[in-house]
C-alpha cells in the first residue's frame, strides 16, 4: 500500500531500533565475562520448562482437540472462540486466577488441608509449567484442531463406510495429519515459552527457576550489571532466533487461522468415547475458566475502592496502549511486503528487555532514562505486536491488489481514491482486528516496564504487580479485574469497529 | 477504427503478434485455443500488458503507451469486476467522479443506466446481495456511464447458466448497436460468438488473424481451431 521509498524508510528505521540498542548493550559486554554456574542453570532452567511446557501442552491438547473436533454440542463455536482468548490475556491477571486456585490460600490447598495430606506450593517449576500449560494448552488445541478441519471430511465418511476399526482409522487418517501439525505447534509453544518472563518473575525465581530473560531483568534492576546484561541478552538472543528458525521452518499453518466454521460430521461414538470426549472439554474448560472468573469474583467488588495510584496507573497503560496501537499499525502498513514481514519477525525475536536496556544505556549520558520508560514501553510494545499485524494485514492486500488493481486502473483511480474506494474499506475489518489484539497485548504487558517502573511511572501490570508483592490481595484483586476489563474491551472495540459495516 | 500495426507481446517463453488494421465500430469475438494468448491480448490493448513494440491507434492518434483509464476502451473482466463493499449505485458512480458525494445529474445518469440494464430500484444493493445476472448488469451499467468508444470483454458472463448469458449477450448487442461501439469480446463458446458477433479475430499460432466471418470461420475451422472445438458446430 505505502509507497516504496517509504517502506525502505520503515524498514530501515525498524532494523536501527532493534539493532542500535543491542550494540549499545554490546559495548558493555566484558570480553573476559564467562558464563557462571548461575548463567548456565538460567540456560538450562530456560530450556527445559519451555520444552516441558510445549510437550505438556500439546499432550494435553490432544484430547480437547479430538473431542472438539467430534462434538457437536450448542456453544461449540464459542468454546473454540474462548480457546484464542489467553493470547490477549494479561499474564499477570491469569497468575493472579492460578494463585486463587493453586495458591498458598488457594482452592487446592484449602482442600487439601482439610484432608490433612499437606500442602502444594505453586512456587518453581511446576508453578511455571502450570502457567505455562494455562496459556499454550488453548492455542495447541486450535493449531490441533485446525489440523482436524483440514482433513476432507470424506475421508471419514470413507472410514465409516469400510468400517475401519479405530486404531486404523487413526493410523490412515489422523495420524498422518497429527505428525505434521503436533511438531509444529510444539515449536511454536517452545519459542513462546522460551522468552517466558512475566510468568518466571511471579512463580519462578530463585537460582533453580530462573529464567534467561528473568536473568537479564534481575541483573539489571539488582545489579546494574551490563556486561552481564549483555551476556546474558546475547545468550538469549541466539537462542530465541534458532529457535524461531526451527519453528518458522516447522510451522506452516496461520496460527491465528479462521476456518473452524466447516460443519463437521457427528459419528457414531461409542458410549465410552463420548463420556471421554465431555470430560476432555469440561475439564479444559474448568482448568481454564475457574482461575478468570475467580479474579473476576474476587475483584470486581474491589473496583470501587481502589486508590487514585491505580487509576492513574490505568490511564497510562490506556494511553500507552493507544499509542502503541497507532504506531504499530503505521508500522505494519509501511512493511506489507515479503521482505517487510521478515523484518518485522525480526523485531521479535531480540527480548524486550534487552532492548530496554540497550535504549536505557544509550539515554543515560543525555537524561534520566527512567524518565522515558513510558515512551519506551510504548515503542517495544508496538515492535512486539508488529508480527502479528503484518501476518494479519498482508494476506488482505495481497488479496486487494490481485484483485482490483486492474479494475482501478481502468477507472483511472489516484492514489487517494484508490485508498479510499479500495484499500480503507476492504482493510478495515483485518485492521480492526490487528488494532485490538495489539492495544489489548500492550495494555497487559509486563515486560519492559518492570525494568523502569516506579511508583510514578507505573502502568495498570506494574501496578498489579506491585501490589501482589506486598501482599494487598483485595486491591490486587480489583487492579486485575480492571486490567481484565481494560484488554477485552480493548480487543472487542477495535474488532467491532472493524467488523461494522464490512 | 482501431488499428493494431506489428504489436508483439511477450511474456516469458509466450509471443503473440498482432496486426490488424481497420477494425470498425462492430462486434468482434475473439477465439482460439487456450493459452493462446486472448486474455493477454485484451488485457495489451487496455494497456495493462506492455507491448513490445508495435503501434496501437485509435481515429489516427497512437495510444500504445497511453495510461490504461486514460485509453478509449471499457475494460470487463473475467471475474471482479465490482467492489463488494460498495453499493451498486456507487460502484457505477465510480465510471464518472471519485467524489464522496454525487450531483443530480450523475445520479440521473446512474439510474438511467441502471434502468436500460433492466434493474431500476436495485442502486442501493450490494453485489453480494444480487445474482450473478445481476451482477453482470450493474458492471455493464457502469461499462455504459464510463461512455468509452471500446468495449473489451474477457469472458465477463462465464459464470453465468446459458440462459442469463444469453439475456446479456443480446442487451450487450442492442446497447453496442445503439452507440455504435467497437466492442472486442474473448469467448471460448461458438454459440456466443455466432450469436453476437458477425465477424471473429482467430488467436493461434501466436498470431492473430485478420478479422474473418464467424460462420465461415466455425463450419471451416483451421486445424487448431477444430482440436479446441473439438468437433464441428453445425451452422443453420
Amino acid at each position: 500500500m505505502a509507497p516504496r521509498s517509504l517502506s525502505i524508510i520503515t524498514g530501515t528505521l525498524l532494523c536501527s531500533f532493534v539493532i542500535v540498542p543491542l550494540l549499545a548493550v554490546w559495548r558493555h559486554a566484558d570480553a573476559s565475562a564467562s558464563l557462571g554456574p548461575a548463567e548456565w542453570a538460567a540456560l538450562r532452567f530456560t530450556i527445559l520448562q519451555a520444552f516441558l511446557s510445549a510437550l505438556l501442552s500439546c499432550f494435553l491438547a490432544l484430547p480437547v482437540a479430538r473431542a472438539l473436533s467430534r462434538t457437536q454440542f450448542p456453544g461449540r463455536r464459542l468454546v473454540i472462540k474462548l480457546m484464542g482468548a489467553p493470547f490477549i490475556l494479561p499474564v499477570i491477571v491469569a497468575i493472579l486466577g492460578l494463585l486463587a486456585v493453586f495458591g498458598q490460600n488457594g482452592w487446592l490447598n484449602a482442600a487439601l488441608r482439610s484432608l490433612e495430606m499437606g500442602s502444594f506450593s505453586i512456587y518453581g517449576l511446576h508453578g511455571v509449567l502450570l502457567a505455562h500449560v494455562f496459556f499454550n494448552l488453548p492455542l495447541a488445541t486450535r493449531l490441533i484442531l485446525l489440523g482436524w478441519a483440514t482433513i476432507p471430511q470424506e475421508r471419514f465418511r470413507l472410514a465409516q463406510h469400510l468400517a475401519l476399526t479405530p486404531s486404523a482409522r487413526f493410523r490412515l487418517i489422523e495420524w498422518p495429519m497429527l505428525r505434521v501439525v503436533l511438531p509444529s505447534a510444539f515449536a511454536v509453544i517452545f519459542v513462546i515459552c522460551l522468552s517466558s518472563f512475566a510468568v518466571a518473575l511471579t512463580l519462578g525465581g530463585g537460582p533453580k527457576s530462573t529464567t534467561l530473560e528473568l536473568a537479564i531483568y534481575q541483573a539489571f534492576r539488582f545489579e546494574l550489571d551490563f556486561a552481564k546484561v549483555a551476556l546474558l541478552g546475547l545468550i538469549q538472543l541466539g537462542l530465541s532466533l534458532s529457535a524461531a528458525i526451527l519453528a518458522l521452518r516447522m510451522a506452516h499453518e496461520d496460527q491465528l487461522g479462521i476456518g473452524f466454521d466447516r460443519p463437521i460430521d457427528c459419528e457414531a461414538r461409542s458410549v465410552i468415547q463420548k463420556f471421554h470426549d465431555t470430560l476432555a472439554i469440561f475439564l479444559a474448560l474448568m482448568f481454564l475458566g475457574i482461575p478468570l472468573l475467580l479474579v473476576l469474583a474476587n475483584g470486581l467488588s474491589n473496583l470501587s475502592s481502589l486508590p487514585v495510584a491505580v487509576w492513574m496507573a490505568a490511564l497510562r497503560s490506556v494511553l500507552i496502549a493507544l499509542g502503541a496501537t497507532v504506531l504499530c499499525l503505521l508500522l505494519a502498513l509501511c512493511l506489507l511486503s515479503r521482505s517487510g514481514e521478515v523484518l518485522a519477525t525480526l523485531g521479535i525475536a531480540v527480548s524486550p528487555l534487552l532492548l530496554g536496556t540497550g535504549l536505557f544505556l544509550i539515554a543515560r549520558p543525555f537524561l534520566n532514562p527512567f524518565d522515558i520508560s513510558l515512551i519506551v514501553t510504548l515503542c517495544v510494545n508496538a515492535l512486539m505486536s508488529l508480527p502479528f499485524a503484518v501476518r494479519i494485514l498482508r494476506p488482505e492486500m495481497i488479496k486487494i491488489v490481485s484483485n482490483f488493481s486492474r479494475l482501478s486502473l481502468s477507472l483511472g483511480f489516484s492514489y487517494r481514491s484508490w485508498v479510499r474506494w479500495v484499500v480503507w474499506p476492504r482493510l478495515r475489518r483485518p485492521l480492526g482486528f490487528a488494532a485490538g489484539l495489539t492495544a489489548a497485548l500492550s495494555v497487559g504487558d509486563l515486560g519492559v516496564i518492570a525494568l523502569f517502573g516506579d511508583a510514578e511511572r507505573a502502568t495498570l501490570p506494574f501496578k498489579l504487580y506491585q501490589l501482589m508483592g506486598s501482599y494487598r490481595t483485595e486491591q490486587a484483586a480489583g487492579c486485575a479485574s480492571l486490567l481484565l476489563i481494560l484488554s477485552f474491551s480493548f480487543f472487542w472495540i477495535f474488532d467491532f469497529w472493524g467488523r461494522r459495516n464490512a | 477504427m482501431l488499428n493494431m500495426l506489428n504489436l508483439r507481446l511477450q511474456q516469458g517463453a509466450f509471443n503473440l503478434l498482432a496486426s490488424v488494421p481497420n477494425l470498425s465500430p462492430k462486434i468482434y469475438a475473439v477465439m482460439g485455443p487456450s493459452g493462446a494468448g486472448k486474455s493477454t491480448l485484451l488485457a495489451a490493448l487496455a494497456g495493462f500488458v506492455p507491448v513490445q513494440s508495435g503501434t496501437l491507434s485509435w481515429q489516427g492518434i497512437d495510444i500504445t503507451s497511453w495510461k490504461p483509464a486514460d485509453r478509449p476502451m471499457a475494460m470487463l473482466f473475467q471475474d471482479n469486476n465490482l467492489f463488494p463493499h460498495l453499493t451498486a449505485e456507487r460502484n457505477i458512480a465510480l465510471a464518472v467522479t471519485q467524489h464522496r458525494t454525487l450531483t443530480k445529474s450523475t445520479r440521473q445518469k446512474i439510474l438511467t443506466a441502471l434502468m436500460r440494464v433492466g434493474l431500476e430500484g436495485f442502486g442501493d444493493y450490494k453485489p453480494g446481495q444480487l445474482s450473478g445476472g445481476q451482477q453482470s448488469r450493474v458492471a455493464l451499467a457502469r461499462v455504459l456511464l464510463q461512455d468509452k468508444p471500446i468495449v473489451l470483454l474477457d469472458e465477463p458472463f462465464n459464470a453465468l447458466g446459458p440462459a442469463l448469458k444469453n439475456d446479456m449477450l443480446d442487451l450487450l448487442q442492442i446497447l453496442a448497436h445503439e452507440r455504435k461501439s467497437l466492442v472486442l469480446m474473448v469467448t471460448h463458446n461458438p454459440e456466443d460468438a455466432l450469436r453476437i458477433a458477425h465477424e471473429t479475430l482467430l488467436v493461434s499460432d501466436e498470431q492473430v488473424s485478420l478479422p474473418v466471418s464467424t460462420p465461415d470461420l466455425l463450419a471451416n475451422p483451421p486445424p487448431a481451431l477444430a482440436t479446441y472445438l473439438g468437433k464441428r458446430v453445425t451452422v443453420q
